[in-house]
């Protein structure tokens, strides 16, 4: 059974990922936890609607989360695929999901996703994580350590470092004062 | 200089503890070479001709003379006794080892130093006018602009992987010092008919092999939206740039691509959403980055110390040494002084460990222990009484420093070229030197007045040769090394690219195409006060492509070297 991280913890995954066939054709099993193509969700939504199992969708970075804002009612996850780890527009797919479209579920990342991404990942509200096969998953937990602040927001950290500075000055104050 | 407070502090102590791990997974073989370099880039590491090159950061140019000592004790113990001043304002080892490479960050960590986005698709060193808080025209301080920028900017993680690198340049007048048209993102302090404080936001310029001037976004932005003004441009960036081939995917091409109006209605689009979001600036955090700087504590003086006028009068060197690499303060009875490290053979912005020691030592006597890197890749001591300049200028002068070619042909401006550099066609600094031995002779050299002349090895332009007044760019032509001359470039509120001058030549006729075209313009010239690069503008680009070129697709040689070989 394939692993992911989620919620800083290693478990086991129930989700299957579908990918199209070279020719273009995609085969959907009548049960279980999918995660279809965007193209696959524009074609066949009112199928997938009525299938048991949960759904949930997968974008490329080409792929505008636009396009999803009417439907998110009906998945438990989305999920951005990076082709390279190099490619950053999952980044902003993410904090637009989160941020402007209001998606609260599970979003993952998928494909090319390595230890030493994940903060930046989760920063922009990523929150499970499907590391690339010949990824140390246990050993990559503690990426999400890396930094103990940003400067920037967060999604799970609205504010910006500057309008919690004066805050957490006064909270060290008062720990030193005990 | 702004100090870090524990935040900052920490936050750079995880990043060496970071790339330390990092590095340590990489020589056990835990971490691919294909998946270690872009971490090793955002901490500023290229694998280079021979070694590994270190770019470490100096923000907004900005150093205290600790900080200067720190560099000459990084390259004495881990590189050969020397570093390179880039044109970003950044500092270059060459020969440091891979495996040294965290210690020396944690050594830089102890100065509040770093090596954090010099280099990989992320945004880079945000630049500013050398002059900054020194020059009387400022509407704002731009290094308060530039560290809230850098603060923003460092570790951002939605554009950590854009689709190349990404440059902002802050100018703080309304005369630019900065190059803010051929940045990425070019921001101009400015303000409203109200009076209020803001910017003209520029977005698209760039040199390298497609060189643009940026396109207006805003002529206007209030400087509480300047932040997510910025998130906007980057997040189309990051969605919509080019990722299919690195030498279409700078910003620039994308709006020229789309057209800037188009480019702008995307911005915007994307603004209306960011607009009064969490990263809208407040007074408070302005005023807490200004108070976080350290300022000079300026004492009063006359306009003009009699000492000072006496030392003009009588010592033609020192006033030729004031006239060329001494600017005007904004405080009575200051100065800034450039020092130069464009010394005839020594390769332009290099300087050695002892140098930077002693260099360290003027700041701290001359000039409130601060110095500031230029583009130009000069060093200089932006706050120097006046009653000083006359023993600043013999301490100068005794250590190499105090050629007195800023503004001048010699003052050149060069990337490392060929020597270092792996992705240079051709190299640069041999160039540089046979041109600033040519140019030697001092009244000759004052008589040709200010001349940027600027040299890249090759497209990446790191040499800015497209806004040099005359341009050298390094090109392979079957294997051998060539050289293209191009003229009228300039930088500043007039920036212009240069126009090439014709078929490239050989390294060896660089000097005599140079002084060929030296020749023609001190024939053309109206008066000494027409600088080279206004007879270009006068004149246009033909007259000197014939004068260089005759009917031959030959450069014709000197007249006056012919004179003096025969």
């Amino acid at each position: 059974m394939a692993t992911i991280i989620s919620r800083r913890q290693v478990l086991a995954d129930n989700w299957q990922l579908l990918k199209r066939a070279a020719d273009g054709s995609i085969e959907i099993p009548s049960d279980g936890d999918v995660i279809v193509p965007l193209s696959t969700w524009l074609e066949q939504r009112d199928a997938l609607v009525k299938r048991t199992g949960q759904l949930g969708v997968w974008l490329e970075g080409s792929d505008d989360p636009a396009l999803l804002v009417a439907d998110l009612e009906h998945f438990a996850l989305i999920a951005v695929h990076f082709q390279q780890f190099t490619d950053g527009r999952g980044y902003s797919i993410a904090r637009l999901l989160r941020a402007r479209y209001g998606w609260q579920r599970e979003l993952r990342a998928v494909g090319d996703v390595l230890r030493d991404q994940l903060f930046y990942l989760s920063s922009c509200g990523f929150n499970t994580f499907a590391l690339r096969a010949d990824q140390n998953v246990q050993a990559a937990m503690t990426a999400f350590e890396d930094f103990s602040e940003a400067y920037q927001g967060s999604v799970e950290r609205p504010q910006p470092l500057f309008r919690r500075r004066s805050l957490i000055q006064h909270e060290d104050t008062q720990k030193a004062a005990i | 200089m702004y100090l870090y407070d524990e935040i900052d502090q920490r936050l750079v102590d995880e990043r060496v503890a970071q790339f330390r791990d990092q590095t340590r997974r990489f020589l056990a073989g835990e971490l691919s070479e294909d998946d270690f370099r872009p971490l090793r880039l955002q901490n500023g590491l290229y694998i280079q001709r021979f070694a590994p090159m270190l770019r470490i950061a100096i923000p907004y140019g900005f150093l205290a003379s600790r900080q200067l000592r720190a560099l000459a004790c990084i390259a004495r113990k881990w590189d050969r006794g020397y570093g390179h001043f880039s044109t970003r304002q950044n500092i270059q080892f060459n020969w440091p080892k891979l495996e040294d490479v965290p210690d020396i960050l944690a050594k830089l960590a102890t100065v509040q130093m770093h090596a954090i986005q010099t280099s990989g698709n992320c945004i880079r060193n945000t630049t500013t006018d050398h002059f900054a808080g020194t020059a009387p025209d400022e509407i704002v301080d731009p290094l308060v602009w530039c560290e809230i920028i850098r603060q923003w900017s460092t570790f951002h993680p939605e554009f950590a992987y854009l689709p190349r690198k990404f440059k902002i340049a802050v100018s703080g007048s309304e005369s630019d010092r900065a190059a803010t048209r051929v940045h990425d993102i070019g921001l101009q302090a400015t303000r409203d008919a109200a009076g209020k404080v803001g910017f003209r936001v520029l977005a698209g310029g760039g040199l390298g092999r497609t060189p643009l001037l940026g396109a207006v976004m805003r002529e206007f932005m209030p400087w509480q939206h300047l932040l997510t003004y910025l998130e906007a441009i980057l997040r189309v960036y990051n969605r919509y740039g080019r990722r299919d081939n690195k030498y279409r995917a700078r910003i620039k091409i994308l709006v020229k691509e789309l057209t800037p109006d188009v480019f702008r209605a995307q911005v915007e689009d994307e603004w209306s959403h960011l607009q009064g979001s969490a990263s809208t600036l407040t007074a408070d955090e302005v005023q807490r980055v200004e108070q976080r700087f350290t300022r000079p504590g300026y004492r009063k003086s006359d306009a003009l110390s009699p000492g000072y006028v006496l030392a003009l009068s009588r010592d033609k060197a020192f006033s030729n040494w004031v006239r060329r690499n001494v600017q005007p303060h904004k405080v009575a009875g200051y100065a800034a002084v450039t020092l130069s490290l464009k010394k005839t053979g020594a390769p332009p912005g290099d300087a050695t460990a002892d140098q930077m020691d002693a260099i360290a030592d003027l700041a701290d006597r001359f000039s409130f222990s601060e110095l500031r890197v230029s583009h130009e890749q000069n060093l200089i001591l932006a706050d120097v009484r006046q009653t000083d300049l006359f023993d600043l200028w013999q301490q100068a002068r005794a250590l190499g420093l105090a050629t007195p070619n800023i503004g001048l042909i010699t003052n050149i401006i060069a990337c490392p070229g060929g020597d270092f550099c792996s992705l240079a066609n051709a190299k640069s600094i041999p160039v540089a030197e046979a041109l600033q031995r040519r140019f030697d002779d001092l009244d000759y050299l004052h008589d040709i007045g200010e001349l940027d002349l600027n040299i890249s090895g090759c497209m990446n332009s790191c040499g800015h040769h497209h806004i040099g007044h005359i341009g050298i760019l390094g090109v392979d032509k079957q294997g051998a090394e060539y050289y293209q001359i191009s003229i009228g470039g300039a930088q500043g509120n007039q920036a212009a690219l240069g126009k090439v001058l014709g078929p490239s030549v050989s390294q060896a006729e660089v000097p005599d195409v140079i002084e060929r075209l030296i020749e023609l313009y001190l024939e053309r010239r109206d008066s000494e006060e027409e600088r080279f690069i206004d007879v270009v503008r006068r004149i246009g680009i033909e007259p000197f492509k014939e004068y260089v070129y005759g009917n031959h697709h030959q450069p014709a040689a000197s007249p006056r070297r012919q004179l003096a070989t025969a």
